[in-house]
């Protein structure tokens, strides 16, 4: 790249096909995200459409959008679609995979879907070992409902339903279903990811290829956990959350991949 | 008088769960009610009244939890919206078959499916026919203002525990979002005596052993099962039918509404009346048992019934089964979240009546 | 009497606590009164509304679709509730962010530049207050001391200690109207 010249570039220059630096995934749509300003949300539906489009399957790829703020992922997520009752759609995946074992089969799902009311479907898709990919947004709260207390919710945590803190003598723990999932035969890779940095975002990007191509080679499901924020619900600002979010969420959810291939490595 | 206070149609059915001496609530978030289990927590009912509070992984759990607690003879409630209680209905079909007392809140939203979270009374059907498997009913109470939202939790567990029967606040978005002044019943302490004729608390040598099952396997008793089920639904008929006639002296038409829907038909009573329409409403507060003697008897002295509704026309199935063709009844209502204004019902009115 | 006002702006103006301030201060006057909000998603950075009605008689529709009094906040807003006013009655505006003024005769229209008063006073926060002392001065229903309690009813305990900078934002509203007419 040619750095200063770049800076004195005119804007006639600039929008030049050659000098083009990033271009918008024909994969996502032209509608404005709904999300607030600063959620991890956008990132992760533009990344996991970026892979689609590089591994050029968009009209083999079906997605499962889940109850929560990504209700409308089929607003912005350039292909085929089908929207999922609330915690069900690893079974609606299912039933969509078993028919067409040739296509590329995701779900999007928040932890309150995935976590709470979706646990059985979760922990049965995974261990019939379903050759899908199911991608998981980890905010520790219940975004879309206004703030409620999530099931990855952290100790002493508020949310609208625990306004002194989330006390674990009452409410329980805190579930690391990732970690749990990986204990199932019938998973092939999984791993925890965030996108609050540019190298994270490269990680996760390189996660959501593998679980594709896993898929590609019918190895099995694979899950990717993306601790993310939500500065909504946590009533913080974007810059606020991400910092709270290292400071209290990466060491309960440590990064980086659990499984492998098949093989725990954590 | 009681305490006076501006209230949520959600916060004062919380408040009044506490107040009624209810021993545990579970739930799962869902708009347009979020805000009853919000207030508990807020209220920290543990330490207010002992009262458990609980927020559940699904409906499916909180139903079952509820269902729990009641086989004990504990005072449990829950709360959710029409998608979630599409999954409470298998629980209270267990609960009607074991003959177990509960109460459970609907604030009712738009659907089938998602749908959407605005204001609705579509989940008339389900609520009214049984709505899960089986032969069985809900008590049903429409509250129609914040302080029958508040009443009502009181008088469903008096009821619920009359017939040992679930029982359901069916309201919707309207009723539960908006706020209104509420007069606060005094707090009832909660149980401690519980009635061992049925309850599982354990075995004592006084006593039979309780169980506490909807199972029987040998269709006789089975039959007789349900025949004695159907018996207390008669009895409801008899004693428990409740609803509220307004400016029914001298008409001509009849609206006939519940919940928000009656709220907007007293609004367009006093519009019609302006333009010299003699117009009144009937509102049926149980919607089961329903009105059905009271609506005919209504029928008897009107030219046209207007069966005003948040949905395609559920409850004029009841209506016209109550007039058995004695005069023309019709529907009127909005649905998908949009609400009907006092105008537009005034207009259907006379458009449907007056000059066709 | 029966008041059927409209509260509209955006999410976060307070269009909400406004409502819910007069509602309370109808209720220390022993009148009925109903709050009845838009909720949902729309709310966040949405546009938000609040029915209020105070009433010497029990309250039959907490939905109406024609005010006595609108009080308006954005221009979506007025747009969309000039046309709702009943004739001889009130349209209430904060002027900034409206490109277009309302147009109607057959009301009242008063402007008053609340987000510009309460920013010299320091408090752009409480530019709602403003308009709410606007409000109960050009239709005194509800007498201050109701609001100033309405106010302390519904801001939470720990917002106590804004109380006298919001009841400074009410009267400079009062003054306000008071000057322009
Ligand atoms: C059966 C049912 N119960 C409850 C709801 C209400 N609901 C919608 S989204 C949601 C939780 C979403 O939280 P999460 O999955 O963590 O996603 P986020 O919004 O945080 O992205 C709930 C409880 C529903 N739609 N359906
Ligand atoms: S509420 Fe939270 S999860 Fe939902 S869009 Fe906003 S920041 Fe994201």
């Amino acid at each position: 790249m040619k750095t200063t010249d770049n800076l004195n570039m005119s804007t006639e220059d600039l929008i030049r096909e050659e000098n083009l630096v990033y271009k918008k995934t024909e994969c996502m749509t032209d509608a404005v995200l709904s999300f607030c300003p600063g959620c991890g949300h956008g990132v992760i539906h533009r990344l996991t459409m970026e892979v689609v489009e590089e591994m050029g399957i968009q009209s083999d790829t079906i997605g499962i959008a889940s109850v929560g703020c990504s209700v409308l992922a089929y607003d912005f997520m350039n292909v085929d679609m089908t929207g999922a009752a609330h915690g069900r759609a690893p079974a609606v995946a299912t039933g969509i995979k078993r028919c067409w074992p040739d296509k590329f089969v995701f779900t999007y799902q928040g932890d309150g879907d995935l976590a709470a009311i979706g646990t059985a479907e979760t922990i049965h898709a995974c261990n019939r070992g379903e050759n899908i990919t199911i991608i998981f947004v980890n905010n520790g709260i219940y975004g879309m409902t206004g703030g409620q207390m999530a099931p990855t919710t952290l100790e002493g945590m508020k949310s609208s339903t625990t306004p002194y803190g989330r006390d674990i003598s009452l409410m329980g723990n805190p579930i690391k279903i990732t970690e749990l999932v990986s204990q199932l035969p019938g998973t092939y890779y999984v791993t925890r990811q965030a996108v609050h940095t540019p190298s994270a975002v490269r990680k996760a990007k390189k996660a959501i290829r593998t679980a594709f191509e896993s898929q590609k080679l019918k190895k099995g499901l694979s899950l990717i956990e993306f601790v993310s924020n939500c500065n909504s619900g946590w009533k913080m600002t974007p810059v606020e959350a991400n910092k709270w979010m290292e400071e209290h969420m990466f060491p309960f959810y440590p990064l980086g991949d659990i499984k492998v291939e098949g093989k725990l490595i954590k | 008088m009681g305490e006076l206070r501006l209230m949520k149609g959600n916060e004062a059915i919380a408040e009044a769960a506490i107040r009624a001496g209810a021993d545990a609530y579970f739930g799962y978030p869902i708009t347009p009610q979020s805000e009853i289990m919000e207030y508990l927590a807020s209220q920290e009912t543990h330490k207010r009244t002992g009262m458990v509070l609980l927020q559940a992984e699904s409906e499916i759990a909180a139903i079952n939890m509820v269902y729990g607690a009641a086989s004990t003879g504990k005072k449990a409630i829950t709360s959710s919206s029409s998608p979630g209680i599409s999954l409470k209905m298998e629980g209270l079909s267990y609960m009607a078959g074991s003959e177990l007392p509960c109460v459970v809140v609907n604030v009712v939203r738009g659907g089938p499916g998602l749908g959407t979270i605005q204001p609705s009374q579509a989940d008339y059907f389900q609520a009214t026919k049984g709505g899960g498997h089986g032969d069985y009913h809900l008590i049903v109470l429409a509250p129609s203002s914040v302080q029958e939202m508040s009443d009502f939790v009181k008088l469903g567990f008096e009821l619920a525990f009359k017939y040992r029967n679930p029982v359901m606040i069916l309201s919707d978005g309207v009723i539960g979002q908006m706020m209104e002044k509420v007069e606060l019943f005094d707090p009832i302490p909660r149980v401690t005596e519980f009635d061992q004729s049925w309850v599982a608390t354990g075995k004592t040598p006084d006593r039979e052993r309780n169980i506490v099952t909807s199972l029987d396997l040998d269709p006789h008793k089975m039959e007789q099962h349900n025949r004695d089920i159907m018996a207390k639904y008669e009895r409801m008929k008899k004693e428990d039918v409740r609803y509220e006639e307004v400016d029914c002296d001298d008409i001509d038409y009849l609206f006939v509404a519940y919940g928000s829907s009656a709220r907007i038909c007293q609004k367009a009573i006093k519009l019609a009346r302006e333009e010299g329409i003699r117009v009144g409403l009937i509102r049926p507060i149980t919607l089961f048992p329903f009105p059905t003697k009271e609506i005919a008897h209504l029928g008897d002295r009107v030219k046209g019934i207007l069966s005003v509704e948040l949905n395609t026309g559920q409850m004029v199935e009841d209506v016209r089964l109550a007039i058995n063709g004695k005069v023309q009844v019709e529907h009127y209502g909005r649905v998908g979240g949009v609400i009907h204004s006092p105008i537009e019902l005034l207009e259907a009115l006379k458009k449907t009546f007056i000059t066709k | 009497m029966n008041e059927e006002i409209i509260i509209a702006g955006f999410g976060g103006q307070g269009v909400l606590s406004m409502g819910k301030i007069l509602a309370y201060s109808g209720i220390m006057q022993k009148m009925e009164v109903s709050w009845m909000p838009s909720y949902g998603p729309e709310m966040r950075g949405g546009t938000a509304n609040v029915t209020v009605i105070l009433s010497d008689e029990r309250i039959s529709s907490p939905i109406v679709n024609q005010y006595d009094t609108a009080i308006i906040l954005n221009q979506q807003s007025m747009d969309k509730f000039e046309p709702t006013i009943k004739p001889g009655g009130l349209l209430l505006y904060d002027n900034n962010g409206i490109s277009r003024h309302p147009e109607r005769t057959d009301i009242t229209v008063c402007q008053i530049e609340a987000t510009k008063e309460a920013a010299k006073m320091g408090s752009s926060r409480t530019f709602n207050m403003v308009v709410l002392g606007a409000y109960i001065k050009l239709k005194p229903l509800v007498k201050l001391e109701n609001v100033i309690t309405g106010l302390e009813k519904s801001l939470p305990e720990r917002h106590h200690h804004l109380i006298p900078l919001n009841v400074d934002s009410i009267k400079r509203g009062m003054e306000l109207v008071a000057t322009q007419n």
